[in-house]
């Protein structure tokens, strides 16, 4: 099969934008185009978006994104896989290379969600939960995740002074990241045994706290494919080969899961993105995972074989996941920190791999010698998952 | 004297505000937040650590700026009846500002919510302190409120499901009105009202003389 690399990336500030949303996917693709060094030749056009429709009364995204960079007549399709859509659309890019249809892809994710209040936002993203079954009874996302996490602590002894490390470990690396949304740092001292813990950092969705979930954010990100064997005509960057691409599916509806804290489309994700890398888990480097809400960086870290199950959190104590740690694991800050604009996030992922392994990330925050990079993009409660490796050429 | 005759007659009745007893708030970064009512001598600083936000379209912090650096002024000259202004300072530094007056013993008119230090949600813990102000040392009932931001509506009329009263004017203009009773100031306490008395004296004294922010968030490569 014909082997696919990245060659440009682009990324806006995560965080509140006061442009429309073509406007802030156009800054991304430009950054991309500008930093593959080309102006046009682009084939195929992917943008990643959940909520143009439902939050900001837009559809027809990708054809309009195509018009407003001037690259018609590129093809250009949206896709929409819930949170995982950016990785989703990463993954139509290398088909579309792969299969030979295309030389040249832009993949562009974003989304502006900052339009609406924190509510309509949480609203939004719970449209993807079961009509009926789910949504109806008010379980949205954080409520997915505050039950998730109580079944975890429960089995596994995780505590709150576990996800408190890793907000603050998120909080750091975000504050070196200038994409990200957040900049203030965090201590274990505000927002874990602070005397004023319970206002500072309130619970949301017990037992998961303030400072455990990401923000509700605006951005995209973008990046450019090529096929390998046409790289040549870009000569700013070696290319960043994909390696493997992997995803899977869960049940719908949580409740019908044999152990809802089996994150089996995960698991699944990972061993196809690490089979068809011909690579395991000890071999990666560094990896961005999808912490909507931070125990989700925990379980997941243990779904892609970094730790044994129930053992992150030992790992957690012994800074295994810090940027100088044996796995870094979001360096970026994370969607914790840097944000989670939704339908950017894959893409953003992926542009935070490619930065690390061409070694670009900013000092603090730069993982020493990274080969393989792993991101894992997680659709729906754990039902749509993504998982996309990249290695240094 | 002729002018010191007609100061006195534009000034209204002077009369000295209740305290507010400083507090400190260990915020997320675990710096202290130092919240103490504004001294006289204060205004000159308070002033300035505005003025540059009133050109910031961004999260409409220009319309908050602009119209809190006119009733600080109006504070400071001795325009105002009544006025009170709270300030929050972190390591001395100037981080947000909140300011108000009583309408009458019962009654309590909220003007403005100013955040310059942003991401610690110090603009939460001081809208806090202002209605705390409000009940628990002005011992008023009820304190009028309106938003002219967008986060200001969702901290406030969403995150205190405030009182809508459309028919009440606020001093500020016609924007819609909501009032904070004194039954949801005492649901809404628990859980967002904060913070340490007495001050500890190391730490009190660092907010004793502010300190104007050297930068701005909200104005990239701005410096003092």
């Amino acid at each position: 099969m014909r082997q696919v690399g990245i060659v440009g990336i682009g990324h806006t500030k995560f965080g509140r934008m006061d442009f429309d949303l073509v406007d802030i996917m156009s800054w991304a693709a430009l950054e991309a185009m500008k930093d593959a060094g080309i102006t046009d030749g682009i084939d195929q056009v992917f943008v990643a978006n959940m909520g143009g429709s439902a939050i900001n009364h837009q559809t027809g995204i990708a054809s309009s994104l195509v018009s407003r960079i001037f690259l018609e007549p590129a093809m250009a399709e949206l896709i929409e896989n819930g949170p995982a859509s950016g990785s989703s659309a990463v993954k139509c890019g290398y088909m579309a290379i792969a299969s030979g249809m295309a030389d040249v892809v832009l993949v562009v994710g974003g989304e502006r969600m900052r339009e609406v209040t924190g509510w309509k936002a949480t609203d939004f993203v719970a449209t993807l939960s079961h009509p009926d079954a789910e949504y109806a009874y008010g379980l949205t996302l954080p409520a997915f995740a505050g039950i998730f996490a109580r079944a975890y602590v429960e089995r596994y002894g995780l505590t709150e002074k576990h996800l408190a490390t890793l907000a603050v470990k998120a909080h750091r690396n975000a504050s070196l990241n200038p994409f990200a949304h957040i900049e203030e740092s965090a201590t274990l001292s505000g927002i874990w045994d602070g005397p004023h813990r319970d206002v500072v950092n309130p619970i949301m969705a017990d037992p998961l706290r303030l400072y455990d979930f990401c923000p509700v954010s605006d951005g995209a990100a973008a990046v450019v494919l090529c096929g390998l064997d046409v790289a040549s005509r870009f000569t700013k960057h070696v290319p960043v080969r994909i390696a493997g691409i992997g995803q899977a599916t869960d049940t719908h509806c949580v409740h019908n899961r044999a152990d809802m804290l089996d994150l089996k489309a995960v698991r699944m994700a990972a061993e196809r993105a690490y089979a068809m890398a011909g690579i395991g888990p000890k071999e990666i480097s560094l990896a961005e995972l999808h912490d909507a809400f931070l125990i989700l960086e925990v379980a997941e870290s243990e779904e892609v074989g970094f730790f044994e199950r129930g053992q992150a959190k030992a790992a957690i104590e012994r800074g295994e996941t810090e940027v100088t740690g044996r796995i870094p694991i979001n360096t970026s800050g994370g969607l914790k920190a840097k944000g989670h604009p939704v339908g950017a996030t894959g893409v953003s992922q992926i542009h935070e791999l490619v930065k690390q392994l061409r070694g670009q990330a900013e000092a603090g925050r730069q993982v020493a010698e990274p080969k393989f990079g792993l991101a894992v993009n997680f659709g729906g409660f754990g039902n749509n998952v993504v998982a996309t490796i990249l290695a240094k050429e | 004297m002729i002018l010191d005759e007609l100061e006195k007659r534009l000034r209204p009745p002077e009369r000295p505000m209740p305290p507010y007893p400083p507090k400190y708030i260990v915020v997320a970064s675990g710096q202290p937040l130092v919240i103490r009512q504004a001294r006289h001598d204060d205004f000159p600083a308070l002033l300035e650590a505005v003025e540059p936000l009133a050109r910031v379209r961004k999260d409409f912090y220009d319309i908050v700026a602009s119209r809190m650096y006119a009733e600080l002024l109006g504070q400071y000259i001795h325009r105002v009846v009544d006025p009170y202004c709270l300030v929050g300072t972190i390591d001395g530094v100037i981080a947000s500002i909140v300011n108000g007056r009583m309408i009458d013993e019962k009654r309590g008119m909220s003007y403005h919510t100013l955040t310059i230090h942003r991401g610690l949600r110090c603009g939460a813990h001081m809208f806090a302190a202002k209605m705390e102000y409000h009940m628990e040392y002005l011992g008023q009932d009820e304190v009028f409120i309106v938003a002219e931001s967008f986060i200001g509506f969702k901290r406030w009329m969403i995150e205190y499901q405030l009182e809508s009263r459309p028919e009440l004017q606020h001093e500020l203009g016609g924007a819609p009105s909501y009032v904070l009773t004194r039954a949801l100031y005492d649901m809404y306490k628990p859980r967002l009202v904060a913070g340490t008395r007495p001050v500890p004296p190391e730490i009190l004294a660092t907010a004793d003389e502010l300190i104007l922010p050297d930068e701005y968030p909200q104005i990239p490569g701005y410096k003092r």
